[in-house]
């Protein structure tokens, strides 16, 4: 059986140009709450939380590996927060390893940490899990 | 037989399969004994090498088999031999120079990407590469294009541009926008998987047709129809990764009704459950057409939990937790692992038809293979319920008190995890005897 190429093509282009402006709105559209930009400082905590895989144990808004806790909200958790988490890089726990950051290395995490909590929150425990399937999450803008 | 080129690439890509295993073996055994080893390879070195190991597999494997059917089996002159072989040379390279990313540390890059950035060049370059003698080869006439050469061609398109929207974080313009930047990742790692499965499937479809010799299961509207689907799916489909991330409203809205479309791929699956297990011509390719069924059985079971946690008020619970690693796991091993094995045997056949594939230790080792990877999934699906339960509902105890309750279940993960090893060792057996023997030739 041969089969004409021509509508499968059209659909094709269709698709191509959908899927253009889609991206276009996406690469341009910011996240529902307005936030500061990430600081040079946060920016450095960034980097230093890929070259050390954090990520690979801990989750930023339940994405990253799963051997660790979610991070997302870390910095504002009552009992938690920025002395907390420096403990955490200067002992290890666990499966946690000892890391060696300078003083200036886990400042910069922290912002980094700091930055990320202004975002969202993660468990979002006062979503609102509605009949039609859909979670409407709360935002920080909205405590 | 001259080219040997993709047998190259299907002994890189089962290199990279079995020591993938070793590196997840390694780094689960950390779940169980968390002091182990963490000093020297913790779990964090070891997940990068994994995960980049076993995704290479999926991605080397689909390469060589593509260009082992075009060339080997459809006897099409392929457009630049010398491309296919700097296209073979520099993955191999870069596999290298990845590898030693890894084991001193460079790894700047993001989950799935982790080594140096630099290294996508060389990566982005042969998939260019291999794009241009695809293309180049195919190209002479479109008409009547089977659509797993639609599907081949889509995936060799969308993985290029998909691995250089991974490394949009670069760009400030994204990076300093957390949000943004951050659903533009699990954005493109989705779309990243959606490419390989174009790939992947497109070759289950490819060996549809040759098993049953029969050219319409790739040819009719219906064949079409679920391409197309597919692609949508490919395009717009990524945002129920990020359901909790708050971005626009409307990003999550239009994935959570593109994703549900994927019902239909469950009706069609429940519906055609007959028609679509191979029935005749096993006898010539007795075991790519059984890992053809081992296929059939897992998209049953992924595809059911996969739209259930498609919807949001699902997601909300199975989010976070090892319930998503059961479905990574689950599609890269159940599907795309079986679809491959079914193709690697295929090729094996084809190579040496005389040699009994079917042995009583490789259909053991089938067996065995299927059955681990159930456990092996059904461990992961209660360690993440369990996880849930505790998020959500007890909200009791902490972190450490919560994992350590889980272990019993990381054991028989483990476990089973040496069985799915040693199975697919076995399974693999003929597959090296065959391949090595005719390079030697
Ligand atoms: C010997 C068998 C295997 C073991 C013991 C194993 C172990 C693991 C472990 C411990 C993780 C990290 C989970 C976490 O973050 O907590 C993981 C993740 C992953 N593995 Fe495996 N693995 C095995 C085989 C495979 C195979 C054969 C494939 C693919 C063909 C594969 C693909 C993946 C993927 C894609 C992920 C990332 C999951 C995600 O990000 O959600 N694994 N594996």
């Amino acid at each position: 059986m041969v089969s004409n190429p021509r509508p499968y093509i059209f659909i094709m282009a269709i698709l191509l140009a959908l899927f253009g402006f889609y991206n276009y709105v996406i690469y341009n559209t910011d996240g529902y709450v307005a936030v500061e930009k990430l600081s040079p400082v946060a920016v450095k905590g960034q980097q230093l939380f890929q070259s050390n895989r954090c990520w690979s144990c801990h989750q930023l808004y339940g994405l990253g590996g799963y051997l660790g806790p979610d991070l997302t909200n870390v910095y504002s958790t009552e009992g938690k927060g920025p002395n907390y988490i420096k403990a955490f890089l200067n002992s290890g726990v666990k499966s946690m390893p000892q890391f060696h950051f300078t003083e200036e290395e886990k400042d910069a995490l922290v912002e980094y940490l700091k930055q990320v909590d202004e975002t969202g929150i993660y468990p979002n425990y006062d979503a609102e899990i509605e009949a039609t399937g859909w979670v409407k999450i709360k935002y920080r803008n909205e405590e | 037989m001259k080219n040997k080129v993709p047998l190259y690439f299907l002994l890189f890509a089962l290199t990279a399969l079995f020591l993938g295993m070793l590196f997840g073996l390694t780094a689960s055994f950390q779940y169980l004994l968390p002091d182990f080893l963490k000093e020297t390879v913790p779990f964090s070195k070891l997940r990068p090498f994994h995960v980049t190991s076993e995704t290479s597999w999926i991605v080397l494997a689909a390469t060589g088999s593509i260009y082992f059917f075009i060339a080997s089996v459809e006897k099409f002159e392929l457009f630049s031999r010398k491309l296919q072989s700097l296209h073979f040379i520099l993955f191999l390279l870069t596999g290298v120079a990845i590898y030693f990313s890894f084991a001193f540390d460079y790894t700047e890059g993001r989950e799935y990407f982790a080594f140096k950035p630099i290294l996508m060049i060389p990566i982005l370059l042969g998939w260019v590469l291999f794009g241009i003698n695809y293309f180049k080869t195919l190209y002479t006439n479109m008409k009547g294009w089977p659509v797993y050469f639609w599907m081949w061609g889509t995936g060799i398109a969308f993985m290029c541009y998909h691995l250089m929207e991974a490394h949009f974080w670069l760009f400030d313009f994204f990076r300093l926008n957390f949000i943004k930047d951050f659903a533009v990742q699990w954005k493109s790692t989705g779309s990243f998987t959606g490419s390989w499965n174009m790939l992947v499937y497109g070759i289950s479809i490819y060996l549809m047709s040759k098993i049953k010799k029969d050219t319409d299961v790739a040819t009719n509207k219906m064949a079409f129809f679920f391409y197309f689907l597919g692609l949508t799916n490919l395009m717009f489909g990524w945002a129920h990764h990020t359901y909790l991330l708050p971005t626009q409203p409307w990003i999550r809205y239009v994935a959570y009704a593109i994703s549900m479309t994927e019902w239909i791929v469950l009706a069609s699956i429940i519906y055609n459950w007959k028609r679509s297990v191979l029935k005749v011509e096993k006898e010539n390719h007795p075991m790519a057409y059984r890992f053809l069924l081992a296929t059939d059985f897992w998209i049953f079971i992924n595809i059911i939990l996969a739209l259930l946690f498609s919807i949001p008020a699902i997601n909300f619970f199975t989010h976070g937790t090892h319930i998503t690693v059961a479905h990574s796991m689950g599609t890269t091993i159940g599907i795309n692992t079986t679809i491959l094995f079914s193709a690697l045997f295929f090729i094996a056949q084809h190579l040496r038809p005389k040699l009994k594939m079917d042995t009583r230790w490789v259909m053991r080792g089938f067996v065995a293979f299927n059955i681990s990877l159930f456990i092996f999934f059904v461990s992961l699906i209660i360690a993440g319920a369990k996880r849930s339960y505790w998020m959500y509902v007890s909200k009791e105890g902490s972190f450490a008190e919560m994992q350590d309750s889980i272990v019993p279940y990381y054991i028989s993960f483990f476990i089973f995890g040496i069985g799915i090893f040693v199975s697919l060792l076995i399974v693999a057996t003929p597959i090296f005897k065959a391949f090595l023997q005719k390079i030697k030739t």
